[in-house]
């Protein structure tokens, strides 16, 4: 007999496509991971958390002088190079508890990475099965022995015993190091197929990347937000100390990212844009802080931050004048703005150079 | 002209003018258009490359000022 289909062969099953949720930082990374799994033929979406501190975009965006820099949002780039979906998911309410009080406390500085990769994975797994019912696993692109502290073996079963995800979170990177998880187990993903880096050396990404045709991808040096960058920690400790209670709101934290921070005295600071960019970013507040700005010379638009009397703002104003293109000059004449909108203006002397204390810097 | 659907995004930046769009897009009917005010010039990159991977289209896009105005059709769900 010769047809091809004869009545005897049993037509398998069709196997259910599997679909996983990705969870896409903008790095390489979560870019292989991803791969990884799209290749054994599983449906991919990808999903990506804003928590309000994350490094994409931003300050970059702000400073005009990075104009012609490439200020594409890597997150987004990753998303289109694996040809999936990316839903991005406004976190910044939620994840404020997670950084004010980290159950397994912070890294080097205010970064609580080890709780965050928990509440990522958390929602990533809330979401998915709330909103598109039927996705079946997470992947992550973590692998252990990296940086940050999420990425530590010991780390690895706390994080899906804690987010709940369980057997569900699958690290394609580093999986043979692990216990097998259920897409393994399943049969969904071919164990064999996934990898075992480890240890900080990046030359097996590297490696995978050129097997697949990825350049050009994100190489972040530090970590995936400004938490653990040390100076950016440092305001927003200030910021907390100033204000006697640690609390922010998501303006705060993007104004730490803007200009110069000068705190002369405890009960106020100074927000000094740096150039153009910074200076159109701060306009947009002048309608919730008291702003100076130079009238008789060029200069920075500044906003003034904390509570203030007279003497206080006469103090501001003189810092202003010194990082004003009248610095040299016997006076300078400013512009106080309150938020209500009501204006005067004051002549002042520019500070000196040196009485503009290094320690008032932030 | 005036847009019956428009997101006002000044002030804000990359990825909120993004997750803005995203969510108003939702609300919306395929066909409806959407337009997007903006000030971040990130969104010049982001938001057309969010339309592009979500199968959403741009169908203008203007700057004047300091102001990026974004005409976003609903194509898929
Ligand atoms: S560096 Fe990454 S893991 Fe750590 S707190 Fe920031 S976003 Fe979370």
């Amino acid at each position: 007999m010769t047809q091809a289909n004869s009545v005897e062969t049993s037509t398998p099953t069709p196997q259910k496509q599997r679909k996983a949720v990705a969870l896409i930082s903008g790095g390489l990374d979560s870019l292989l991971a991803a791969k990884v799994i799209q290749e054994q033929g599983i449906h991919v979406e990808g999903i990506n958390f804003y928590t309000g501190f994350c490094v994409e975009g931003h300050t970059h965006a702000i400073r005009k002088k990075d104009k012609d820099k490439q200020k594409r949002n890597n997150a987004l780039w990753v998303a289109e190079q694996l040809g999936i979906k990316l839903h991005i998911i406004d976190i910044s309410e939620e994840y404020k508890d997670i950084v004010l009080n980290p159950k397994h406390g912070y890294g080097a500085n205010l970064n609580p990475c080890l709780d965050c990769k928990i509440f990522m994975v958390n929602q990533a797994q809330a979401w998915a099965w709330a909103e598109e019912n039927g996705f079946d696993f997470i992947i992550t692109g973590e692998v252990i022995g990296q940086r940050p502290k999420s990425q530590r073996k010991e780390t690895m079963p706390i994080i899906a015993r804690e987010s709940g995800a369980d057997d569900r979170l699958l690290r394609p990177l580093c999986a043979k190091n692990l216990l097998p998880t259920l897409p393994e187990r399943e049969g969904w993903v071919d164990r064999e197929k996934l990898y075992d880096f480890s240890g900080r050396s990046r030359k097996p990404q590297f490696e995978l990347a050129k097997k697949f045709g990825f350049d050009d991808f994100a190489q972040p040096a530090g970590g995936c937000c400004f938490l653990t960058d040390a100076n950016y920690s440092a305001k927003l400790a200030d910021l907390w100390e100033a204000r006697g209670e640690r609390r922010y709101e998501l303006d705060d934290i993007m104004l730490l990212k803007v200009g110069r921070h000068i705190r002369p005295k405890p009960n106020f600071k100074l927000i000094v844009s740096r150039e153009e960019g910074e200076n159109n970013f701060l306009q947009g507040y002048k309608k919730q802080f008291t702003s100076i700005h130079t009238v008789s010379h060029g200069g920075p638009l500044t906003l003034l931050d904390g509570s203030f009397d007279k003497d206080d703002i006469k103090l501001a104003a003189q810092i202003v004048a010194r990082y004003s293109g009248g610095k040299s000059a016997n006076a300078v004449t400013v512009q106080i703005e309150n938020f209500n909108g009501t204006s005067y203006v004051m002549d002042v002397p520019p500070m000196p150079a040196h009485e503009v204390k290094e320690e008032w810097h932030v | 002209m005036s847009y019956k659907h428009s997101l006002d995004c000044s002030n804000l930046l990359c990825p909120m003018p993004v997750i803005r769009t995203q969510n108003a897009l939702k609300e919306l009917a395929i066909g409806d258009t959407l337009e997007v005010i903006c000030t971040d010039p990130g969104t010049l990159s982001d938001i057309p490359t969010w339309c592009r991977i979500n199968q959403q289209e741009v169908i203008d896009t203007k700057e004047h000022d300091n102001q990026i105005i974004f005409i976003i059709k609903k194509t898929a769900n």
